[in-house]
């Protein structure tokens, strides 16, 4: 019986051993695992195997099997393999074919810019806020300490629907709808759409964006002012980005400064993009006018508090190298797409 | 403002920097410079030289041989200008030296350009004489250099001292940006003074002293102001015995640097007072001036009067004019008349120094359409206190320069002096502001050099009159960080109650409004408020359409820009055009923009700004991509109920059989549509164009980023297909109504899946197909439930003429 086993074996193995197909493998354990196979038969035949020999035969019946099905599954794995790596040989494709895309479309310039900004706003606790591009002349100059005589007034050729309905030259005019809404303190961003009567140019446009900040609390210093405008200019320009304020004046702030940047061309060097003077003017901002919080309800005495503007144009066109501001407002869409 | 430096240094007598130290240190203290220019840039090894002999070159009519004396040598140069003679003094580029530019005063060359010895025809030159215009300036500037020549010097100078020296051209000339707040600044003195305070050296005005020749001016002239409002001082003096002159070359020099070209003595003295004092000065010859009196009063509506300068103007009752006892004789703070100007011939002269009301100043010269020098100061408010110094700064060079004799006195009107500006001195209020430690000690060092005074025993400041933009204790505070230093300021961050950064739902909506459009392919466009009003015909609107009635903007800049746009279509199509017409291929742009719309015109109230999203394209796609579009859109902020369709949207500019109203729970929320093509013609575009517009101010209120997990579904669904034969004029929608209304609680979704006309159908008819999915959330549904609510569906889709299909 023994040798019976181990004859059947051998001729498996050489079986498993000459198959070159996975039909093959699977027509060897038809044959002998199968129900019908050759070790099943041998189960079946011991019957005529005497009672106390019976445990030992079947061990050895099992024993065979294991063997033989261990090395054809090995075999089967191999094949698998095989034939898994033939086909890939097949469907080898030319990866520098041209790429199949979904063609998303593009934000403009000007909006990424400001989501940037306010971005960055946000992150230190500034609300968004919107105020109306059609405004009462009263918003716009009078409550900023711009009143009806003052030079500042012909400085910022505005559009005028009526005597008293203008639009608006300066988002600043959301400081004060802000602040008349009597809750402080206020820490707010007013992105939006400005107005001036300058004729389309590459440098100029009639109607551009700006960004105003404001910060009205107990306790807020000039200081307070440079920190949070030099915190701003590194996240939006780097993290090299060194700042200057200059004095300046603004009707509306007092004290008032202009800041400059590093140039992020040339890190304040000095390159053709700064006119070689190494820093670039980026904004207007100033402590509020102790008048301008008053004439919004707000007691000076008891409350201090910054305002900057930022020309969202500016950054754009500073940011993305545009040299052409009419290029903003041509939607041309070679130029939306580099964006 | 341009300002040469040895000018500010005539104030400022220790003042010793750099140019590049003087332009970054004036412009951190507040005067900003907006760059410089050196006046000996390209000038290099320039002596005075001397004619000693000239003979006439061999071989060359038009040129001569000099022998000219340079101090140490005598050198030969070949010139062929036409105007030296022996013994004249010129100044002499020698052998590498450099000139500014070439004699035809044309554009000065980045380098300068360079002389070397050489020969002319022939015969050695080892140097060059320069006209004005090679070194570097213009006869305007330099009246006494000859018209094509050598410049030629006074016969006092020495041989072989530095020419460019001479010529007062070792000088730097800035350029100023003054702030509208610091009137004072726009005179050298105000700049000066900033100077030495920025400088911290000491400041010295000059001294005036007038000596008079001991007559009273009130025997020469009266004065009176009928409208004291708009003039607050009127200062006249009289000088006799004019001699008109050349004045002397160092106010010349400071003129031209400057950029004011010198005429004479006179003319030149009161430019030279208006620029050092910032007070602009009128001269009249007094014998034009009728009955020996200035009178101030208002012109009359109509009037018509010459300037100086030969122009009509038109008056009206707002301009103030300056009058003698019969006439007007010059538009007050403007200009002078034609007809008391200054002629050579001039001996007795009425010097006026005044101080206007600044806005009807401002408003006049733009009347009038006449901005000057002197409008522009005046129209800035000018501290009165000056007038009378610089009337007495006037006459006193009169009679330093020998050109006149000086009546006693003055004619002084004026009302009412503005009392000086006090403010108690505290100096932790100007720390708490600006965040510093700045000492008591170094606030009043800064106090004094800017000459506010402090007086200890009442602790006040009192602020100078040419201070006219300190009033309150913030402006003390900015100059006391102007000259502490802005960059000593320390930098902190605002401490305090913490708030919430937070952007507002409608920006929160619009955001994804963007990020849906990208998405889907478009790109953000941005287009002008303002439009033609010509766009309502391009856009086919209907005489009585309501867009029609749009704000009108009282001073535009021309009529493509004269209306508020009422309707977001004008921007999207002209881009559109914009991209058609540069050969761009498949465009697809959006925008977000404000319309507005006027609740009543004319204006009384402020209009209301709505936003609108609106999407345009040409090339791959059509109505249902944009359609697509739309309801992925309305998908991302929460809107997921089916939005109804209305084709009856009556939209003028849309193709009449492709548009619709997009409709949301019974709200109009926007419309779609392709362009009709007479609008696609009027924009110049040769390809069919989809448009789509939200109002979002009506999308907002349905609007949410809530979102309920529904659990998915643990029974199976059963599908029902359904086709059927439809009469053409049954639209989708209305099929969908039946499915919707019919199909109860276990109907979970539709979708049509074929749509056909053609040959196996017949005439006026076409085949739809809906495969209709029913789900119970409970239960496994019965075949009975189904057949139910199909066989509702289907009575309900019979009654409406519609066949179905086995």
């Amino acid at each position: 019986m023994k040798e019976k086993l181990e004859q059947i074996k051998a001729e498996a193995l050489r079986q498993i051993e000459a198959s070159d197909a996975l039909e093959k493998l699977n027509e060897v354990r038809v044959n002998y695992l199968g129900k019908k196979g050759e070790l099943t038969a041998v189960l079946k035949g011991m019957k005529d195997v005497a009672p106390e020999d019976r445990p030992k035969v079947g061990q050895l019946v099992n024993e065979t099997r294991e063997e033989i099905e261990k090395v054809l599954d090995a075999s089967v794995k191999k094949m698998e393999k095989m034939v898994r790596e033939a086909k890939m040989k097949t469907e080898v494709i030319d990866v520098t074919l041209p790429a199949r895309k979904n063609n998303v479309g593009h934000r403009h310039p000007n909006t990424i810019a400001l989501e940037e900004v306010e971005r960055i706003f946000i992150g230190m606790g500034y609300e968004v806020v919107e105020g109306p591009d059609v405004e009462k002349d009263y918003y716009n100059f009078e409550a900023l300490n711009i009143p009806a005589d003052h030079p500042a007034k012909d400085e910022q050729d505005t559009f005028y629907i009526t005597g008293d309905i203008l639009l608006r030259t300066q988002t600043s005019s959301t400081q004060v709808h802000e602040m008349e809404k009597g809750k402080l303190p206020i820490r707010m961003i007013a992105p939006g759409r400005v107005f001036r009567s300058d004729e389309v140019d590459a440098t100029h446009s009639p109607s551009f964006h700006q960004i105003e900040g404001l910060v009205i609390d107990k306790n807020i210093t000039f200081a307070d002012l440079k920190g949070t405008l030099a915190e701003f200019a590194k996240e939006l320009f780097g993290e090299n980005t060194k700042v200057k304020f200059r004095p300046h004046h603004f009707p509306f702030t007092e004290p008032s400064a202009e800041m400059d940047v590093t140039c992020f061309k040339c890190g304040g060097t000095g390159c053709r993009f700064c006119k070689g003077e190494g820093w670039i003017e980026i904004l207007g901002c100033g402590m509020v006018h102790p008048h301008v919080l008053e004439m919004s309800g707000i007691d000076p005495e008891q409350y201090t508090g910054f305002a900057f503007g930022v020309g969202l144009e500016r950054i754009a066109l500073l940011k993305y190298e545009i040299d052409d501001m009419r290029l903003l407002y041509e939607n041309d869409i070679r130029f939306l797409k580099q964006f | 403002m341009n300002t040469a430096l040895s000018w500010i240094k005539a104030y400022v007598p220790d003042l010793e920097c750099t140019d590049q130290e003087y332009m970054d240190a004036m412009t951190l203290s507040g005067t900003k410079v907006e760059g410089y220019t050196r006046l000996d840039k390209n000038l290099e090894k320039i002596v005075v030289g001397q004619i000693q002999k000239i003979e006439k070159h061999p071989d060359a009519d038009k040129l001569i041989v000099c022998q000219v004396d340079i101090g140490d040598e005598v050198i030969q140069i070949v010139t062929g200008a036409p105007n030296v003679k022996e013994g004249d003094k010129v100044p002499v580029v020698l052998d590498g030296g450099k000139v500014a530019g070439g004699h035809d005063g044309g554009p000065l060359p980045e380098e300068g350009i360079k002389i070397k010895a050489g020969k002319l025809r022939g015969v050695p030159s080892n140097g060059m004489m320069c006209s004005i215009e090679e070194l570097g300036s213009s006869r305007d500037m330099y009246p006494e250099a000859p018209e094509m020549g050598i410049y030629i010097f006074e016969d006092d100078v020495p041989v072989g001292a530095d020419a460019v020296e001479l010529l007062g051209l070792r000088d730097t000339v800035f350029e100023y940006e003054i702030t509208s707040n610091r009137v004072d600044c726009y005179s050298v003195i105000g700049i000066a003074r900033e100077a030495a305070a920025t400088f911290r050296k000491p400041f010295i005005l000059p001294e005036v002293t007038v000596k008079g020749n001991g007559e009273k001016v009130e025997d020469y002239i009266s004065v009176e102001v009928q409208d004291p409002e708009l003039c607050p001082r009127y200062c006249a003096r009289v000088c006799k015995n004019i001699k008109i002159a050349p004045s002397p070359k160092w106010m010349q020099r400071r003129l031209a640097a400057s950029g004011i070209r010198p005429i004479n003595n006179l003319v030149d003295i009161t430019n030279y007072v208006m620029e050092e004092y910032g007070q602009p000065m009128h001269a009249y010859d007094l014998s034009t001036i009728a009955g020996h009196k200035i009178i101030v009063r208002r012109a009359k509506d109509g009037d018509v009067f010459q300037t100086l300068d030969g122009q009509e103007r038109a008056l009206d009752s707002e301009v103030l004019m300056i009058c003698d006892a019969q006439k007007e004789v010059g538009i007050a703070g403007i200009m002078g008349g034609e007809n008391s100007k200054i002629t050579d011939d001039v001996t007795t002269v009425l010097f006026e120094a005044a101080t206007f009301n600044g806005a009807n100043i401002r408003k006049s010269a733009k009347r009038v359409g006449l901005r000057t020098d002197a409008s522009g100061k005046f129209e800035k408010g000018l501290d009165p206190h000056n007038a009378e110094a610089a009337i007495n700064r006037a006459c006193q060079l009169i009679e330093e320069f020998g050109c006149g004799e000086v009546v006693d006195g003055m004619v002084d009107v004026r009302g009412e002096m503005k009392e000086k500006v006090v403010l108690p001195f505290e100096p932790e209020r100007y720390n708490r502001l600006l965040g510093t430690q700045v000492s008591r000690e170094e606030m009043l060092a800064i106090f004094k050099m800017i000459e506010v005074e402090y007086d200890e025993a009442s602790n006040n400041l009192t602020i100078p009159t040419f201070r006219q933009d300190i009033l309150r204790q913030c402006d003390i505070a900015e100059e006391v960080a102007r000259f502490y230093g802005y960059d000593k300021i320390p930098t902190t961050l605002p401490t305090g109650e913490a708030t919430t950064g937070k952007l507002p739902f409608k920006l929160r909506i619009e955001q994804k409004a963007r990020d849906i459009a990208e998405y889907c392919g478009f790109s953000q466009g941005m287009c002008y408020s303002f439009e033609s009003p010509k766009v309502f015909d391009k856009l086919l609107l209907a005489a009585d359409d309501p867009a029609r009635a749009a704000i009108t903007i009282a001073n535009p800049l021309g009529e493509d820009f004269s209306i508020m746009r009422t309707i977001s279509l004008n921007g999207m199509l002209t881009s559109l055009a914009t991209n058609y017409n540069r050969r761009n291929k498949e465009v697809r742009l959006y925008e977000l923009g404000n319309i507005y719309l006027p609740k009543a015109l004319p204006l009384t109230e402020l209009p209301e700004e709505r936003m609108a999203f609106t999407l345009g394209m040409y090339g791959d796609g059509d109505f249902f991509t944009m359609k697509g579009v739309v309801e992925e859109f309305f998908d991302s902020i929460g809107m997921r109920k089916k939005a109804v369709y209305d084709p009856d949207a009556g939209r003028n500019y849309l193709h009449p059989g492709r548009q619709a109203n997009i409709i949301y729970e019974g709200t109009l929320v926007g419309f779609l549509g392709e362009v009709h093509p007479e609008v696609c013609d009027n924009y110049d575009m040769k390809t069919r164009a989809y448009v789509a517009v939200l109002d979002m101010p009506a999308i907002l209120p349905l609007a949410t980023f809530d979102r309920k997990y529904e659990g998915i579904a643990k029974y199976p669904a059963v599908l029902r297909d359904i086709s059927m034969v439809v009469p053409k004029e049954i639209r989708a929608g209305q099929i969908e109504s039946v499915i919707v209304q019919r199909g109860g609680k276990i109907l979970e979704d539709y979708q049509l899946f074929d749509i056909y006309e053609g040959d196996q159908i017949k005439e006026g008819y076409k085949s739809i197909a809906y495969s209709i999915t029913f789900r119970a959330k409970d239960r496994t549904l019965e075949e009975a439930d189904v057949t139910a609510a199909m066989k509702k569906i289907l009575n309900g889709l019979e009654s409406m003429g519609i066949e179905l299909r086995s």
